[in-house]
């Protein structure tokens, strides 16, 4: 397993890449949630390292076999492996992608001290994607995925999902 | 291959498949849906981090053996988790108090495997380590809760504590494998674990008003592969797929 410092992906790919979605938040590209580690065509097959934001995160498999189909579909061969090191973080989520979160319903990440403020220790910090207030509460640790928290604004009342940041 | 690389990460990695094992038999069996969802997240995270270990001791096979097979297809006596793991969901009490003891092991753990001589490992654990501190916090916050909480649950954890207690000494045993791991620069020495693990198993504990059992009497065996009554039953559960369709994928 090489260790990839910085994103490696050639410009011609991105275009291709960024039809690809998370299969749990389908307004989020795979480029938008910093997935992907490096793209480079080697010998005409192009090669592409994604990393996983959990563990666990049964998308993976999914997000493979899909840009394998993406680039079949203009006669490209590719191959996807898996990436460990560095491990992702939150940061890696654009700002485009924090953005397509909001608009779809989920609290972006806070900064670092801010997160565990907001689950720790309760502070009414994180915003409503809904009304923005942020007289909003913890409802769980953990929500409908391992990258989220469940939250409940108490303004306009309505649950919603907080991505939790990851470093 | 290296058999004692092999057996050395089937080691670690067993802990995770048989603890994921349990707590994913509380998919919609959890005592409310938030803790519900919390111990089938925490399992999720626990098996993704196994099939890491498994793909890796795969490849470190040479083809004898894949992700599934390892994770299916032994027998009993050649699972290597710790007796502590595979204990059953008695009540909610046993699964925190299970977790905890786990939890506060695997976090010191990782962070020593971070820096093993093998990369892969060493990436395994980095990326281990963020989502087991968040497993800790939620095992931790759940100890005080029902520890200093009404008197069902104080005893009912109390219980829990007094009965589990007895596994604890294991995570701190090195097999043969485990040995040349360490003087390799791979594996990680867990004895020395044992007095920061005790330090923070009992600080939580009398935070939660818990006694913390004065027991000199343990058990082990599981990492040699001699387990409980409970691992057969668990084995056949979780092998009962692959045994009735050899070979089914997804």
């Amino acid at each position: 397993m090489k260790i990839e410092l910085e994103q490696h992906i050639a410009p011609q790919l991105i275009s291709v890449l960024e039809k690809i979605h998370d299969p749990e938040i389908p307004v989020l590209s795979i480029m938008d949630m910093g997935v992907v580690r490096f793209a480079q065509i080697v010998d005409g097959i192009v090669q592409v390292k994604i990393t996983p934001t959990y563990s666990g995160c049964p998308a993976m498999d999914v997000v493979g076999d899909d840009i394998v189909k993406e680039f079949k579909k203009q006669d490209i061969e590719a191959n996807v492996s898996l990436v460990l090191s560095p491990a992702w973080t939150t940061d890696w989520i654009t700002p485009k992608g924090r953005k397509a979160l909001e608009a779809y319903g989920i609290a972006a990440p806070l900064e670092e001290i801010l997160d565990k403020e907001a689950l720790l220790e309760n502070k009414k910090i994180v915003k409503c994607p809904q009304c923005t207030s942020t007289n909003t509460k913890m409802i769980s640790q953990f929500g409908s995925t391992a990258c989220k928290a469940l939250f409940k604004c108490e303004n306009c009342l309505e649950p919603f999902d907080y991505f939790k940041c990851l470093k | 291959m290296d058999n004692s690389l092999y057996n050395y990460i089937l080691g670690i990695s067993d802990n995770t498949l048989i603890l994921g094992q349990r707590l994913s038999e509380l998919c919609g069996h959890g005592p409310n849906l938030e803790t519900d969802i919390a111990c089938t997240n925490i399992a999720l995270d626990l098996l993704g981090q196994t099939r890491s270990y498994y793909q890796y001791v795969a490849k470190l096979s040479e083809g004898q053996s894949t992700e599934d097979d390892i994770a299916f297809l032994r027998t009993e006596r050649e699972y290597k988790n710790i007796l502590l793991v595979e204990q059953p969901n008695t009540n909610f009490g046993y699964v925190i108090i299970r977790q905890f003891f786990y939890d506060v092991f695997h976090l010191l753990l990782l962070r020593e495997l971070q820096n093993s001589k093998d990369e892969t490992l060493a990436a395994i654990a980095k990326k281990g380590i963020k989502e087991v501190s968040y497993h800790q916090r939620f095992s931790s916050d759940w100890v005080k809760r029902l520890g200093d909480g009404t008197k069902t649950s104080h005893n009912k954890i109390q219980e829990a504590v007094d009965d589990l207690w007895k596994f604890t000494d294991e995570l701190f045993y090195l097999t043969e494998d485990d040995k040349s791991a360490v003087i390799s620069g791979i594996g990680v020495d867990v004895s020395l674990l044992k007095s920061s693990y005790y330090q923070i198993v009992e600080e939580v504990l009398q935070e939660a008003t818990l006694t913390i059992p004065e027991l000199k009497w343990f058990r082990k065996g599981g990492k040699e592969g001699i387990h409980s009554e409970h691992m057969g039953y668990l084995l056949s559960d979780l092998q009962y797929m692959q045994r009735t369709y050899p070979n089914m994928k997804w």
